[in-house]
């Protein structure tokens, strides 16, 4: 295996595109992307296209046309909400193998004011289980998973709401987050409830966007960079869920993402300590609470205590092990396909200290992770270091 | 998704293939030699331990305890909120998710202790009715008394 750097980063705003396509949004991410790292499209030996809804398309192909049609190698990634990460694994493996020296990675996703997520089906409709066997919509699911987390260690609402006020703080400071306005602990407490404990705000939206990576080897890295400094993959790692007893009615976000992180630290050979920053899954504000105990970030039911530390702040607010700066899932937005890698671009941002941070740029940033969960399921787990 | 039951007869269908209907309405599960128990999807091999050939029809309790739950207070059209979602777990070993009916949801909500293991058992009720006319049999848990 050959290290693999990140030589350039893209991103396109969260929010809302309905008079562009998903080719146009992922094609823009890449021209950025390349322009960030220094080079043209002809450079690019390999690339993998994240994205979920039109994933029998050709996405990838299409980005290509767009900007750029090389004749590469092109693989479409599908992988639930780690798409994009997904592939930037690919791009990654390509290069760490040896087999490519510069490679792109592009997540993208045009989701639109479509409603709630998941349950839908073909057939005939009497079939339909939604709300008739209970709810396998996500909101449920996730909520849950918070209640799960209350009924072992007296969790409070309190504590969810704490993580929807913290993201929406962290967002002010990203000017790539579909979301900006500040909410209070009251606002989140007294907002609608979509299923309990999640409220409206604790539920990240749907929306389109797009983000970009151009990764290469040590070589090319001497050969683009021109001295400037670029992190390193120290760690991608991916894991599905093994069996365990309740998987398939509750979900289990949990034992897949420790399994990752234990692998992704191991490999890496750092620890939840030396992580300046993470952006991790937070889809609903439940889903946030449980991956600070998965990636080690505190002890098993320490999460409440760690919350009401100012744990996941942003050091400039007061906080420590800052989760999520660039606003999260919550407020960043979440469009599937492209969190994966946007994740991934905030972590270099901070890192090599680029302008797209600066208002929220994390001190002596020297490490950090994105992690990703898909459900049905998929994690992933990226570590970077400077 | 779960498949559609196969037509047996004109009379009511099962809204999943492993409610099975008839006097004594229950849940049908396959067993694996290593004790693990399926519900739905139907396996050609074991998820937990991977042998194939293993797995036999198991006729599950009526009765569990609550696990988890969640209140739905936004669904699909159609669908009357709020309404509690839940994970029983059945004696068996195996855990199920079904409507929790008989409760009041928003005193669930104040008081989440009150519901974690609450015994419940197995009730059925027509759900829907599908495009050939058949009546469609749903199953939930309510509050065993």
């Amino acid at each position: 295996m050959r290290n693999v750097y990140v030589l350039g980063t893209g991103m396109v705003k969260f929010g809302r595109y309905p008079e562009k396509t998903v080719p146009e949004l992922g094609g823009e991410a890449a021209l950025i992307a390349l322009k960030d790292a220094g080079i043209a499209i002809k450079d690019v030996e390999m690339f993998a296209s994240g994205n979920l809804y039109q994933s029998n398309a050709m996405v990838g192909q299409r980005i290509l046309q767009q900007i750029g049609q090389t004749g590469i190698p092109v693989i479409n990634v599908a992988n639930a909400c780690a798409t994009g990460s997904t592939a930037f694994r690919e791009a990654f493996m390509a290069v760490a193998s040896g087999m490519y020296d510069v490679t792109m990675a592009v997540g993208v996703e045009q989701m639109g004011k479509q409603g709630l997520l998941g349950g839908a089906g073909g057939g005939d409709p009497a079939y339909a289980t939604e709300g008739k066997l209970g709810s396998g919509l996500m909101p449920a699911v996730f909520g849950q998973a918070g209640i799960e987390h209350m009924r072992k260690y007296g969790t409070k609402l309190e504590h969810f709401a704490k993580i929807s006020v913290k993201s929406h703080k962290h967002a002010t400071k990203n000017p790539f987050s579909q979301y900006r306005n500040e909410v209070s602990l009251e606002d989140v407490m007294n907002a609608r409830m979509v299923a309990y404990p999640n409220t409206l705000y604790m539920c990240c939206p749907t929306g389109d966007g797009a983000a970009a990576a151009i990764l290469c080897s040590e070589e090319k890295l001497k050969q683009f960079a021109g001295g400037r400094k670029r992190p390193k993959v120290a760690a991608s790692v991916l894991t599905s869920d093994p069996y365990t007893d309740r998987d398939l009615t509750l979900p289990d976000v949990s034992t897949l993402t420790r399994r990752a992180s234990k692998k992704a630290y191991e490999i890496a050979g750092v620890g939840a300590k030396d992580m300046a920053l993470t952006e991790l899954h937070d889809c609903f504000a439940t889903a946030e609470l449980v991956h600070y105990e998965n990636l080690g970030l505190c002890g098993d039911g320490g999460a409440g205590e760690f919350i009401d530390k100012k744990g996941g702040m942003h050091p400039s607010l007061g906080g420590f092990s800052p989760v999520n700066v660039s606003g999260g899932l919550l407020s960043k937005g979440h469009p599937l396909g492209a969190t994966g890698v946007a994740n991934i671009c905030e972590v270099v941002w901070h890192l090599t200290q680029d302008d797209r941070a600066k208002d929220r740029q994390v001190p002596n940033a020297k490490a950090g992770q994105a992690h990703v969960i898909g459900l049905g399921s998929a994690c992933t787990i990226h570590v970077l270091t400077i | 998704m779960a498949e559609q039951a196969q037509a047996t007869d004109s009379g009511p269908r099962p809204l999943v293939p492993f409610l099975k209907l008839g006097a004594s309405p229950h849940l049908e599960g396959q067993k694996c030699t290593c004790g693990a128990i399926f519900l739905d999807p139907k396996r050609i091999a074991c998820s937990k331990c991977g042998t194939a050939g293993s797995l036999k029809p198991v006729q599950l309790s009526n009765k569990g305890k609550v696990y988890v739950f969640s209140v739905v207070h936004q669904s699909f059209p159609g669908i009357k909120t709020p309404y509690m979602t839940a994970i029983v777990d059945l004696p068996e070993g195996v855990s199920v998710r079904s409507t929790l009916v008989d409760l009041d949801p928003l005193e669930a909500q104040k008081n989440p202790g009150k519901v974690f293991d609450l015994p419940v058992e197995l009730v059925t009720s027509v759900v829907a009715k599908d495009r050939e006319g058949h009546e469609v049999v749903g199953f939930q848990y309510k509050p065993s008394r």
